[in-house]
């Protein structure tokens, strides 16, 4: 497998704070990457450094082998590089449908599109991921009026109308009912299966994470402490430190 | 299909015959829907896109001084022209005056597009508050540069040529010319808001970093919003000038304390957002308006300024807000049967 995200010694500081240290990692294409650290460990930092949310301080972030950390957040997004928010961020007055097909790539988009209606395939593509993460019949109402969960699962689903090449989520499972979660790593391993989409997952679920990712990654105080795969990362006494504080 | 057909065949026979049934009315008529078209414009950027600006107006003024300015470099020696009493003694030809006009409108266009596309690539990048209040600052800053330019008259304003008699009533054909302004103008608006576009400018109202993560360009959809609304003030701008006659930097073409504020009550008023909403807030605010003025004159502004405020309290989601409030149903909010399976839909 080769790596579809390079990051090498990123470097990020927020006036005196250092939230990401000389931080290294590969996300290899096709994979399910985890990434997990304590509260302010630099998860989501890394996260708004790779998909250009803020320019990094030093070291270089490549996807498919070219650079990116110069790029934009929309010019990321339309190389196929999508995120999803901690905080679930939808188009909360508009309806499920319009969320989705709003959501569709942009990467060949010409101006001409700007102005041109949607498809009928697009809007079957719509019905399809609607009912992939069980939202089909609630297509019609006002996306913010839908219950948290129902908006995580919208936003998952409109990150997979993007058709994304890799996909990174920020804690998809947090704030979701225990049931549910269940649905949703299940629906996470067919995206990534069936649509052959990579998954960068942050998680503070140790259940959800382990089940999902192949190899984690963990950050403890903004720099890269360990990484191997679940049972490794499970076993490790500087993972347990980290978590509970010793130092 | 039927409901559509008589609500907009309604509103055509309306538009036509209101100026005739109500001929002391005409210039008021034309007014109405000059009113909205406001409503409409603003509504694209302030409603659709949640970017709320108050420097639209600069528009209608620009149009309304190119147009004029045009029939002047066209027709008048310009010393001649200062003079309103010689102005008056002038008269233009039908062919003239029209093709004045029409020049003017397209000139007053194309500066119009320009200006916005100018100011909105660099106005559009602050967000909330910040674009609001810089907008308000551009209003007022145009108004009291153009009063500074001799050119276009400076403070004391210029005049409009004369109405030729050979086209008929000024009211009338204005009232004709502002309805079917306000007609294009919405159908317009109604393709463009079926489009991507559409969509793309509510994703920004909604949320704009989630637009700009999920790639879509959204400084170039927010520059073409404002540059929509320019495109079609300036038409509303250019004939104004000619409707009134007498312009003047201040009061009549960049009025921001009067129009550039009504634009957005009306659209607030009728439901911003919503495809009707601004349509109805116009006419009813104009209506209003014009009532208070024949019954409680002196105190129209004060029963204006507590209308405003009943309006921002009983209706904060506007007329057409409201109604869908009651009955989201009838706007498609429904839940509908499952498709082949429901699993997981409980969340």
């Amino acid at each position: 497998m080769s790596a579809i995200i390079e990051v090498t010694s990123v470097s990020k500081s927020f006036g005196g704070t250092v939230a990401n240290h000389n931080v290294s990692l590969v996300v290899p294409e096709g994979s399910i990457t985890g990434l997990i650290g304590p509260n302010g460990s630099g998860k989501t930092t890394l996260f708004n450094s790779i998909v250009g949310y803020h320019p990094i301080d030093s070291g270089s972030i490549k996807f498919e082998g070219r650079e990116i950390s110069k790029l934009r957040v929309s010019q990321i997004a339309r190389v196929g590089l999508i995120r999803t928010f901690q905080q679930t961020r939808i188009y909360g007055k508009m309806n499920c449908i319009d969320n989705m097909l709003i959501s569709a790539t942009q990467r060949n988009a010409s101006f001409g599109d700007m102005f041109s209606k949607y498809p009928d395939e697009m809007r079957e593509k719509v019905d399809h991921l609607l009912e992939f993460v069980g939202l089909y019949q609630k297509r019609y109402l006002i996306s913010g009026n839908l219950s948290f969960g129902q908006q995580k699962l919208l936003e998952f689903a409109m990150a997979l109308m993007n058709e994304p090449k890799v996909l990174l989520l920020d804690e998809p499972t947090a704030g979701i009912n225990p049931t549910l979660i269940n649905g949703l790593i299940d629906r996470l391993k067919r995206a990534n299966e069936e649509f052959g989409i990579t998954l960068f997952v942050i998680e503070h679920n140790m259940r959800v994470i382990m089940n999902l990712a192949e190899s984690i990654y963990c950050l403890a105080h903004g720099e890269m402490l360990t990484h191997g795969s679940p049972a490794e990362i499970q076993d490790d006494q500087r993972v347990i430190d980290a978590y509970l504080g010793a130092n | 299909m039927i409901r559509n057909f008589l609500l907009y065949s309604g509103v055509v026979l309306i538009g036509i015959f209101l100026p005739l049934v109500f001929p002391t009315y005409q210039t008021q008529i034309a007014y109405m829907w000059l009113m909205v078209v406001f409503a409409l414009t603003w509504d694209v950027v302030g409603g659709r896109m949640g970017y709320n600006s108050f420097g639209n107006i600069v528009f209608f003024g620009i149009g309304m001084y190119a147009a004029a300015m045009v029939q002047k470099e066209l027709y008048f020696d310009i010393g001649e022209f200062e003079v309103i009493a010689d102005a008056a003694t002038t008269r233009l030809t039908s062919a003239q005056y029209l093709g004045g006009l029409a020049l003017g409108m397209g000139l007053g266009m194309v500066l119009c597009v320009t200006a916005a596309l100018a100011l909105g690539s660099v106005l559009l990048s602050m967000r909330g508050h910040y674009f609001a209040i810089c907008t308000l600052g551009l209003g007022v800053a145009v108004g009291e540069a153009a009063g500074g330019i001799e050119y276009i008259g400076a403070g004391s304003g210029m005049t409009a040529p004369l109405f030729p008699d050979a086209l008929g009533d000024k009211g009338l054909f204005f009232s004709y010319f502002y309805f079917s302004l306000a007609a294009v103008t919405f159908l317009c608006l109604h393709w463009l808001y079926s489009t991507r576009f559409g969509l793309a400018i509510n994703a920004i109202r909604d949320d704009e970093d989630k637009a700009e993560a999920m790639g879509l360009p959204t400084t170039r959809y927010k520059t073409i919003a404002w540059c929509i609304s320019a495109f079609f003030l300036s038409f509303a701008g250019a004939a104004f000038g000619h409707l009134n006659l007498f312009i003047d930097p201040l009061d009549v073409a960049f009025p921001g304390a009067t129009f550039g504020v009504w634009m957005v009550l009306m659209a607030i008023l009728g439901g911003k957002g919503t495809m009707w909403g601004p349509v109805v807030g116009a006419v009813v605010f104009h209506i209003t308006q014009e009532f208070f003025w024949i019954t409680l004159f002196g105190w129209q502004r004060v029963a204006m300024g507590v209308l405003i405020v009943v309006i921002v309290v009983a209706f904060p989601l506007g007329i057409l807000g409201w109604v869908r409030e009651r009955w989201p149903e009838s706007f498609g909010e429904t839940i509908t049967a499952a498709a082949t399976d429901d699993e997981g839909s409980e969340a």
